[in-house]
């Protein structure tokens, strides 16, 4: 079995990061799966973070992701709530249906 | 000195007082109008009033003493060599003028207080009348040609605003437009001959002028590179001006039209005063005219041709107002071929005497309409002698005077006129002299044809209205019965003073004639025959309109359709405004309405500011399509933004 070196941390999270990406572009359900991919997104950068700091023994870059990790669990909790009140006003949350800004 | 400044500023002054009075809201308050019109009436009479006895004192100061001055109000302008001041220049023309303008001005205002007092306008109305006194006074003391533009200008803008004084009547607008744009035809020949005048003389100060006519009468003038005699160019320049405002043959089609306005006012401006100022500016002119032989040709033509013209149109006109309109444009005929032939004398003279029977008429005539429930068209009128027998007996003491017959006004200034005409042995004098006795014969026929078809015969209006005649108030008669005075008595008591032996001294030096124009003098010494003639063809048109209208009144039927294609020439006013309709009207209503479709909206507006507006809201239309309003669109075009940035950086930067 070989080692497993830097190099695969970074490709799953460049996975993980893509996927978020994707998820954002071609999601045409609801507003909830971008807020997951939004997640992913931060998750790939976290393992990035964590893969760096343990390679070049700085441990700046893990305590700056329990700071992300923070930030995301704010993150996903207003996001939610902001999805229950627009819920109730709307009536929907797919993404198709929301295109107040359109031109 | 001071008397003159009152006599010109007191008209201004009403004027201002009676227009203020014309902005107090009366509502529907009877009682509060009534009493503002009142105001207004007796505010703006009693200084045309004053006005009028100053300038009976000033005429007998400076015509029957010879004083003569020249008061400055004040230092106007000065541009380069173009210096003048503001100054009353009183002389003896200009005595004569301030009378009659002063003492028909101030008749007219008192019978307008009659005539008008049912208007709902009538402080507008007499502040009007007062503003246009004040101009035409402007016009009659100008001291140089700047001023006398100013009062000319003046009272063509008062006139203006008097024709269309009944704004809602389409006809009137029309009217006072078309007086307002022929006139402008005219003024811009004035215009050009006071450019003229200054680049010969270098001054617009008449005296100036005056003085130094002489060394340049020989001077010439170069126009588009050709030489021209400058003086003959400066005198047929103003004499333009002078038809515009005269109302002379092919300028004179906004005055029967004009008649739209109130009937004072047509007695007024379009009979005594404003008409007759292109005869006073002409005259006034007289040391210019007098070294210009052609100028005083080309106006001989002119004023015998429309006094002839004028008359056989009078002779075919139904509405009572044209025909004395008509009558007036072939009187002014008769002024100008006198000036034509240096009588600038007997012109002023008959400005004079026609200012008092002309004004008589139209008051007349409007004292007719008054009293036949508005009614203008003759075939409607008659059998109303006997109902009102005042304005019957004034009407023929305006008409014998009009048709000069002995002893009233117009015998003796008409007939030194045609005397005068005689008298100046020349082609063109020979030419006025018979187109002058055609009319005069004319111009009784119209004037008795006038009063039996108004005044005798079965009445034709209904029986409302002749229910209705009945004689004007004492307001509208008591001035009446002064122009009436004025009609009888100012050619016998004039003649002296104004043609006769105390000519030389009553006129002074307001009058040039050269010797080698004797006419005047020549008119005293012409064969018995010539004298009797005017008197003659008078009565015979007399007795013609007597005989047409009273007698056998089935004959003006019998010669109308025996002339057919003549009546109706005439009776077309000779096809004037047909062919200005269709040589000058449509061709300029088709370029604008080219120029404004064409050249205003489509090019310049569709070009300018509105193609640019149009242009934005296209781009921004196009550009708006970018927004979606989905969210991931906007999220793939930052990632897309990212991506680039990052290469940039990477590759092209780094």
């Amino acid at each position: 079995m070989a080692d497993i070196g830097l190099g695969h941390y970074l490709t799953v999270a460049a996975i993980l990061f893509a996927t978020g990406m994707f998820g954002i572009f071609l999601n045409r359900k609801n507003v909830i799966v971008i807020l997951m991919s939004i997640e992913l997104l931060l998750l790939g950068v976290n393992i990035n973070l964590v893969a760096f700091s343990v390679e070049l023994g700085d441990m700046v870059g893990q305590v700056f992701s329990l700071f992300i990790l923070t930030v995301a669990a704010a993150e996903a909790a207003i996001g939610l709530a902001i999805l229950v009140v627009f819920f109730r006003n709307r009536g929907s949350i797919a993404v198709d249906d929301i295109n107040g800004m359109k031109g | 000195m001071s008397m003159i400044k009152a006599i010109v500023f007191l008209p201004l002054l009403a004027s201002m007082l009676a227009g203020m009075l014309a902005f107090v809201k009366c509502g529907s308050d009877k009682h509060k109008k009534h009493k503002i019109d009142l105001y207004a009436q007796w505010l703006t009479s009693a200084a045309l009033l004053v006005a009028m006895v100053l300038s009976w004192i000033v005429f007998s100061q400076v015509g029957l003493h010879g004083e003569t001055y020249t008061v400055t109000v004040l230092h106007w302008m000065q541009s380069g060599d173009l210096d003048l001041n503001w100054a009353l220049k009183v002389d003896t023309l200009t005595a004569v003028m301030l009378v009659v303008v002063c003492t028909v001005s101030a008749m007219v205002h008192v019978y307008s207080v009659g005539y008008m007092h049912h208007d709902p306008d009538v402080p507008r109305f007499m502040s009007y009348l007062s503003l246009f006194t004040f101009f035409m006074l402007m016009l009659v003391t100008a001291d140089n040609l700047v001023q006398m533009f100013f009062g000319w200008e003046g009272v063509g803008l008062a006139s203006y605003l008097l024709i269309g004084f009944w704004y809602n009547k389409p006809s009137a607008n029309a009217a006072a437009i078309k007086a307002f744009v022929v006139n402008r035809v005219g003024d811009f020949g004035f215009a050009l001959g006071i450019f003229a005048t200054f680049v010969m003389f270098g001054t617009v100060n008449l005296d100036t002028i005056f003085a130094n006519a002489g060394t340049l009468a020989d001077a010439q003038i170069s126009i588009f590179s050709g030489e021209f005699h400058a003086i003959t160019v400066i005198c047929l320049l103003l004499f333009i001006g002078a038809m515009g405002k005269s109302a002379q043959l092919g300028l004179h089609t906004w005055l029967p039209d004009a008649m739209e306005g109130p009937t004072p006012v047509s007695a007024l401006i379009h009979a005594a005063t404003m008409v007759t100022a292109g005869v006073f500016m002409v005259s006034r002119m007289s040391p210019l005219f007098e070294y210009s032989d052609f100028a005083l040709q080309v106006v001989t033509v002119v004023g015998a041709s429309t006094a002839i013209f004028a008359a056989t149109i009078g002779c075919t006109q139904f509405d009572i107002k044209r025909v004395i309109a008509y009558s007036t444009c072939s009187q002014l005929g008769y002024m100008f071929f006198a000036i034509g032939v240096s009588a600038y004398q007997a012109a002023i003279f008959h400005l004079m005497t026609h200012a008092f029977f002309k004004a008589l008429l139209f008051l007349g005539a409007g004292s007719v309409i008054h009293a036949m429930s508005d009614e203008q068209d003759m075939r409607k009128m008659g059998g109303t002698w006997k109902l009102i027998p005042v304005t019957y007996s004034l009407m023929w003491i305006g008409s014998l005077a009009l048709a000069g017959v002995w002893p009233f006004a117009g015998y003796f200034s008409k007939d030194t006129i045609l005397e005068a005409a005689y008298g100046a042995h020349t082609g063109v004098g020979n030419y006025a002299f018979w187109m002058g006795i055609t009319a005069a014969f004319l111009t009784a026929f119209y004037s008795w044809r006038l009063i039996i078809m108004t005044f005798h015969g079965t009445p034709r209006a209904d029986e409302k209205t002749m229910a209705h005649v009945q004689e004007s108030p004492k307001v509208m008669i008591l001035p009446l019965l002064l122009l009436a005075a004025g009609a009888c008595g100012a050619g016998w008591v004039g003649y002296e003073w104004f043609v006769g032996h105390g000519a030389a001294q009553f006129w002074g030096n307001s009058i040039l004639v050269l010797e080698s124009h004797p006419a005047l003098e020549n008119a005293h010494h012409v064969p018995g025959w010539v004298k009797l003639l005017p008197l003659v063809v008078g009565g015979a048109g007399i007795a013609l309109a007597y005989v047409m209208y009273m007698f056998v009144p089935s004959l003006p039927g019998l010669v109308v359709s025996a002339i057919k294609p003549i009546h109706t020439f005439v009776f077309n006013k000779w096809y004037f405004d047909e062919l200005y309709d269709a040589v000058f009207v449509k061709p300029a209503f088709i370029i604008g309405r080219g120029l404004w479709k064409v050249g205003d909206q489509a090019i310049i507006d569709g070009l300018g500011p509105n193609g640019v507006a149009q242009a934005t809201q296209d781009t921004a239309e196009k550009a708006s399509v970018l927004q979606t309003g989905y969210l991931y669109h906007y999220a793939f075009a930052m990632l897309v933004g990212v991506v680039l940035m990052v290469v940039w950086y990477m590759y092209i930067a780094g």
